[in-house]
C-alpha cells in the first residue's frame, strides 16, 4: 500500500514539475530561436564564397532528463506499442537547445553563417533514469574586416564544380 | 592549428594528407551529481552537472587530437567529427577524429 502511495506521489511530483519545466523550457527556447534568427544554420559541406571568412568550430551540447511521469508513459507506449510522444518532446527540446547554444557561440564570434551542422545524440541511462544528451556542431563563418575580395582556390573551384548543386 | 568540420577550406590549397588523428577522453562525475541526476530524473529539466562534465571531456579530447596533429607537423585537421558514448551508468566517453592536413602556403589578396 505504501509502495503505490509513493508511486503515486512520484507520478504526480513528474507530471507537475515536469510539465512545468517543459513548458518553461520552451518558452525560452521560443524566446532565444527568435533573437537567433538572423544567424543561419546550413547542412551543406561546402561553405560560401561570397566573402572572405574566417572559420571556427563551434559546437553547442546539453543534456536533458525525463521524468519520472514521463519514463512510466514511455513504458507503458512501449507495452502496447506506438509513437512514444513523451520521448519525442524530450528531444526535440535537447536538440533545439543544442543548436541554440552552438548559434551563441558563433554569435559571440560575430559569425554570419554556420555551416556543415551535425548531430549527435546519446541516451545516458536507461529505463527510469533516462536522460539525453545533443551534441550539436558545426563551422561558423566570420567575415574578415577589412574584407578582402574572397579567394577561392582552384581546388575548391572543381569541388565546386564537381557538386553543381552545392555552389 | 585550424581546426573545422569543413572537408575543404574555400581559400586555401590542401598540400598533403596526413592521415587520421583522435583524442578520446572518459569521465565521470562524483557520487554527489549522480545522485543529483538521479533526482533530476523524476522532475525532469536540465542535467547541468553533466552538461558540464561533457564539455569539460569533449575539450580535453580535443586538446589530445591537436597535440597529436601538432606532433605529425599538420597545419590544419579538416572534417572534425564527434562521437559520444556511454561506457556505465555515469560514465561517458567522448571521441574526436578528423583528417590532419598540411596546407599550402596562402596565395592571393593578403589577409589577417
Amino acid at each position: 500500500m505504501i509502495e503505490i502511495g509513493i508511486f503515486l506521489i512520484l507520478l504526480v511530483c513528474g507530471y507537475l514539475f515536469g510539465s512545468l519545466a517543459e513548458k518553461r523550457h520552451y518558452r525560452s527556447i521560443i524566446k532565444r530561436e527568435a533573437e537567433l534568427n538572423s544567424l543561419p544554420a546550413i547542412a551543406s559541406r561546402y561553405p560560401a564564397t561570397d566573402k572572405c571568412y574566417q572559420q571556427h568550430l563551434v559546437y553547442g551540447g546539453v543534456v536533458v532528463a525525463s521524468d519520472y511521469f514521463k519514463s512510466f508513459l514511455a513504458g507503458l507506449v512501449n507495452f502496447f506499442g506506438g509513437a512514444v510522444v513523451s520521448y519525442e518532446s524530450l528531444i526535440d527540446r535537447a536538440r533545439r537547445e543544442a543548436m541554440l547554444r552552438m548559434k551563441a557561440e558563433a554569435k559571440a564570434k560575430q559569425a554570419e553563417l554556420i555551416f556543415n551542422v551535425k548531430f549527435e545524440t546519446m541516451t545516458i541511462g536507461s529505463g527510469r533514469l533516462a536522460s539525453v544528451e545533443v551534441l550539436a556542431y558545426g563551422t561558423a563563418l566570420v567575415p574578415q574586416i577589412p574584407s578582402d575580395p574572397p579567394v577561392i582556390t582552384p581546388q575548391y573551384a572543381r569541388i565546386l564544380a564537381l557538386n553543381p548543386s552545392q555552389a | 592549428m585550424l581546426v573545422s568540420n569543413l572537408e575543404f577550406l574555400p581559400d586555401r590549397t590542401i598540400d598533403s594528407h596526413l592521415g587520421l588523428v583522435q583524442g578520446s577522453s572518459v569521465r565521470s562525475k562524483h557520487v554527489g551529481r549522480d545522485m543529483m541526476a538521479g533526482l533530476r530524473n523524476i522532475f525532469g529539466g536540465e542535467l547541468k552537472g553533466y552538461t558540464e562534465l561533457l564539455q569539460d571531456s569533449r575539450k580535453e579530447a580535443m586538446e589530445r587530437m591537436l597535440k597529436q596533429a601538432e606532433s605529425i607537423g599538420a597545419d590544419a585537421v579538416l572534417n572534425i567529427r564527434f562521437s559520444t558514448s556511454s561506457i556505465t551508468a555515469g560514465a561517458a566517453e567522448i571521441y574526436v577524429y578528423g583528417s590532419a592536413v598540411k596546407l599550402a602556403p596562402k596565395t592571393g589578396a593578403p589577409s589577417s
